[in-house]
């Protein structure tokens, strides 16, 4: 037996042991599931729009914005679709006014919550903040705009913090953490005072953990993290390394 | 049928929303039978008329004059557009806000100036302590996004409005556009 053949066999071993099929719904859609599988994953699967910030394919998931919930037909309450698997025979709904209007709501807070000064920012036009807020048909807010005073980080030789543009989404983190193995990125203090921080609340120039390889550049959604001298508009995110991410991932879980 | 009756204003803006409305170009001439610009900078009225169909308020609010004006809009007009970024975000203008009002003065009069430096006192509107967007003040009755909008949001907010219909915008604009 050549140790392909070996590998091959183990594998399929242990999907015919371990993995449960489900089947239930997603907006009047029959789909079938790995019961290790989340809402959004089967919902990306087939086709059905939920939209999602802090997610992203290749990092764990966190949980953090709230964007992707989703109803589940006889629960009042909304779940979350990155952190919440599907379970034999319910109907999950992606898309109600309900729903949307929750959305726009968070959508709302966390727009008024930094300076998000589309117009002057590096990342105008390449945004997935700024594309949620077209997506969801959000075209103002309802709440006072905080306008707090934040500062900008640009210590680093090569890349920019902006605090203002920082939705919280730890992508930074998760990314640094997991996939660099650096853990440069946390997040300090609660609330509406979390700030992301580099070391022990430091300059990032001066971060003796930062290998500067610049994942948390390209994975942060927003224009928070930048590349130094680019201008309005010209920061476009390069993640095509993140494909390789996961598939190095999915081996490792197997 | 009577002409719809627009009056267009800029408060803290940078008139380049008024600029995307200008790239209408034949657009605005072919509108020219069906509107009637009662007020605005492109046109030569002193003080903003009673009967206002549609005002596209651009710019945000930042002055105590941008207060009194805004107030005497809305009184006035039927239809309010809080038109593009400043007016429905407060956008650049709010950028001084994380500052104290005085400290804004000194650095832009007195800090970064040449020679003679002196706050302007008299005969200018005094700043509020904040830039905040013109739906905190009154109420608007449409939202149109962007840095400046596109000339094809503005062309279809009109045309919309001349069918006597409240817009929908979304997909048509976004902010910082
Ligand atoms: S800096 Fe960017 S990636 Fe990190 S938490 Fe803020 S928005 Fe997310
Ligand atoms: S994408 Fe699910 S909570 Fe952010």
């Amino acid at each position: 037996m050549t140790a392909a053949d070996a590998f091959s066999r183990k594998k399929s071993n242990t999907e015919a042991r371990s993995v449960r099929i489900l089947t239930f719904k997603i907006d009047d859609r029959d789909v079938s599931a790995r019961e290790d599988e989340t809402i959004l994953a089967v919902a990306r699967q087939n086709n059905i729009y939920i939209p999602t910030l802090c997610h992203l394919d290749g990092l764990s998931e966190r949980g953090a914005c709230r964007l992707c919930i989703v109803e589940i037909k006889g629960s009042p309450k909304l779940v979350p679709a990155c952190v919440t698997r599907g379970r034999e025979g319910i109907e999950v709904i992606t898309n109600s006014e309900r729903i949307a209007d929750y959305r726009r709501k968070i959508l709302e807070l966390i727009f008024t919550e930094r300076n998000h000064v589309c117009s002057v920012c590096v990342s105008n036009g390449h945004c997935e903040l700024q594309q949620l807020a077209v997506n969801l048909g959000m075209t103002h807010v309802h709440y006072d705009y905080l306008y707090p005073r934040l500062a900008i980080d640009a210590s680093h030789e090569r890349f920019s913090l902006d605090h203002d543009r920082c939705v919280l989404c730890l992508r930074c983190v998760r990314v640094c953490d997991e996939i660099e193995g650096a853990h440069t990125w946390d997040v300090m203090k609660r609330g509406i005072n979390s700030r992301v921080i580099t070391d022990l609340n430091q300059p990032w120039g001066s971060s003796s953990t930062c290998t500067g390889c610049g994942k948390c550049v390209q994975v942060c959604p927003t224009g928070a993290l930048s590349e130094k001298g680019k201008s309005v508009a010209e920061m476009v995110k390069r993640r095509q390394f993140l494909p390789y991410l996961q598939l190095m991932r999915g081996v490792d879980r197997e | 049928m009577s002409k719809m009756r627009i009056a267009t204003t800029w408060l803290d803006g940078c008139s380049g929303c008024h600029m995307s409305l200008l790239d209408l170009d034949d657009r605005l001439a072919d509108m020219a039978q069906q509107i009637e610009i009662v007020y605005g900078p492109l046109v030569d009225a002193l003080e903003f008329p009673e009967a206002v169909d549609v005002a596209l308020v651009e710019g945000a609010v930042s002055s105590d004059a941008d207060v009194k004006k805004v107030r005497l809009i809305r009184e006035r007009s039927k239809i309010l557009v809080s038109f593009g970024d400043c007016a429905v975000t407060s956008n650049v203008p709010a950028m001084r806000n994380e500052f104290r009002v005085q400290e804004v003065l000194q650095r832009g009069y007195e800090e970064n100036v040449s020679c003679h430096g002196q706050i302007p006192g008299v005969g200018v509107p005094a700043l509020m302590p904040q830039v905040r967007p013109v739906h905190e003040y009154v109420e608007v009755d449409v939202f149109l996004p962007g840095c400046p909008p596109p000339a094809d949001a503005i062309f279809f907010l009109l045309s919309e409005l001349l069918q006597g219909r409240i817009p929908d915008l979304t997909g048509k604009s976004r902010f910082g556009a």
